[in-house]
């Protein structure tokens, strides 16, 4: 019986403590940078997108929610035709962010997504791309790769040896 | 019945006022427990989430009022009758304040006491009409408990009668004019809550309706306006056995006049409602067989002890 009371005056002291509850859409919870949420296709420094239609963001996904066709443009830098993400298959789990090589894909920490279509769930890469650089700033994938593109020839990139021309290393 | 031409309007003030606590205390439910569990209870559905039992009322008319093929229909439809009818006949013997009371029954407690019993037929028939086992069970033990809790239940007011020299409820709270029974009767006090407790099965006591153990106990193949009667009268209940410790151990209506008697009335009831909700938002639950042992060995050799004190004291005491 002592117990009984003793949890009943336990339980109504609790009236006068702090509430958890969030008031949601009043308050928000603050989520950290890091959290998989949105997914979202940035640009590099210059302006150019990021992404090179290398598959492998599809390739990586564990439900197949990507889609995507690469082309090439008149300067021979690959980009995607068209880019499709299914948000009613992804899971956020974040592995095609791992995946991409040139930090194109990334996941943000927005999570307000609802739609009442499910139609208007499959995001076009006009609804994906965005005009920034997203969560890493200052990388250029054709600074650092050996690529040759319209505008750098090969042994232009950063850290990269000019192209040694065989036919003058003969003894 | 007396030519008190206000007698009509106190019939439908006590049933309306009745019923809108009933639907208020599923607003005050929700967020009573929601505060003692440190979070919000509803608060969206209109200003304070006041309007939280309207959206449920019209959520329950909305339900598919289903009778399965397989369960008795006569029965089926009038066991959640009987629980709001009992409850609500009991309330006509209550005597809210000075002059305001529907029945006064020189049975009062009499009659208080066989509504209650009443009351069991409602779970057993609900369960045993569903052909369901589980509902069987839940109405099984439902049946059980009630009859063990109803036994003490009124051998725990027997004190009170004997103070008051009467069984008329009125009666009784005019006899606490200079105490209130809770002091001399404080073990028939504690007797009755626990029995009023088990009547209106709440937590602890809520064997018949086990939330996550029985699937819902006796009430598992009601769906929409029955299930909303059996949930609306067990609110009743508690405001009933609530009301009723009032009445009979706190006085009633009797306080300090700067309050009308109404006023205190509702006072002392509604912290008894509190206390109901703070203990379903505290106490597990007991196993079965500790519940029935629990009654059948602590509370009636307490009450019967209590008659007996009180008895002999009386007597002493020339009452």
């Amino acid at each position: 019986m002592i117990s009984v009371l003793k949890s009943l005056w336990i339980v109504f002291t609790h009236l006068f403590r702090k509430k958890v509850t969030v008031q949601y859409p009043d308050e928000k919870i603050t989520l950290p940078p890091r959290y998989r949420g949105r997914i979202v296709l940035s640009r590099d420094p210059d302006g150019g997108e990021r992404c090179v239609a290398c598959y492998l963001c599809a390739a990586a996904c564990p439900v197949d929610c990507i889609s995507l066709q690469a082309t090439e443009d008149e300067t021979g830098r690959r980009y995607p035709e068209f880019f499709r993400i299914n948000f009613s298959r992804c899971i956020f789990c974040g592995l095609c962010e791992d995946a991409c090589p040139t930090y194109a894909i990334q996941l943000t920490p927005d999570v307000e997504m609802s739609e009442y279509n499910r139609n208007n769930m499959v995001y076009e890469k006009e609804d994906l791309l965005i005009s920034g650089q997203g969560k890493y700033h200052g990388y250029n994938y054709y600074n650092v790769s050996g690529m040759a593109i319209g505008g750098k020839g090969k042994g232009e990139a950063l850290n990269e040896d000019k192209p040694i021309d065989f036919k003058t290393l003969l003894p | 019945m007396e030519a008190n031409v206000y007698w009509i309007w106190i019939v439908l003030g006590v049933l309306v006022v009745v019923l809108s606590l009933a639907a208020g205390l599923i607003w005050y439910e929700r967020r009573l427990l929601g505060w003692v569990q440190d979070r919000q209870g509803p608060n969206r559905v209109g200003p304070l989430g006041l309007m939280q039992p309207l959206a449920d009322v019209i959520k329950i008319f909305f339900k598919e009022d289903w009778i399965p093929p397989f369960a008795s229909r006569v029965i089926f439809i009038v066991a959640p009758m009987i629980t709001v009818f009992t409850i609500l006949m009991s309330f006509s013997v209550i005597p809210f304040g000075s002059s305001i009371i529907v029945a006064d029954l020189n049975i009062g407690l009499l009659f208080f006491l066989a509504m209650s019993s009443l009351g069991a037929y409602s779970i057993v028939l609900a369960g045993w009409s569903s052909n369901n086992k589980y509902s069987l069970l839940g109405a099984m033990r439902g049946a059980s408990q009630m009859i063990t809790y109803e036994v003490f239940m009124g051998l725990s007011l027997m004190g009170v009668v004997m103070l008051a020299n009467s069984f008329n409820l009125r009666e009784i709270v005019e006899a606490q004019r200079g105490l209130w029974n809770v002091i001399p009767q404080f073990a028939g006090f504690v007797v009755f809550f626990i029995a009023g407790l088990a009547e209106t099965h709440r937590l602890p006591f809520d064997i018949p309706e086990s939330e996550a153990e029985l699937v819902a106990g006796y009430h598992s193949e009601y769906s929409g306006m029955k299930f909303g009667m059996f949930f609306v009268g067990e609110y009743l209940g508690i405001i009933l056995i609530s009301s009723m410790i009032t009445t009979l151990f706190f006085g009633g209506w009797l306080g300090p006049s700067f309050l009308p008697g109404v006023v205190w009335f509702f006072i002392k009831t509604f912290v008894f409602i509190s206390i109901f909700i703070l203990l379903r938002g505290s106490q597990p639950r007991p196993r079965y067989d500790q519940l029935l042992g629990y009654g059948w060995k602590v509370l009636l050799p307490i009450a019967l002890v209590n008659i007996l004190i009180t008895g002999a004291i009386v007597l002493m005491i020339g009452n």
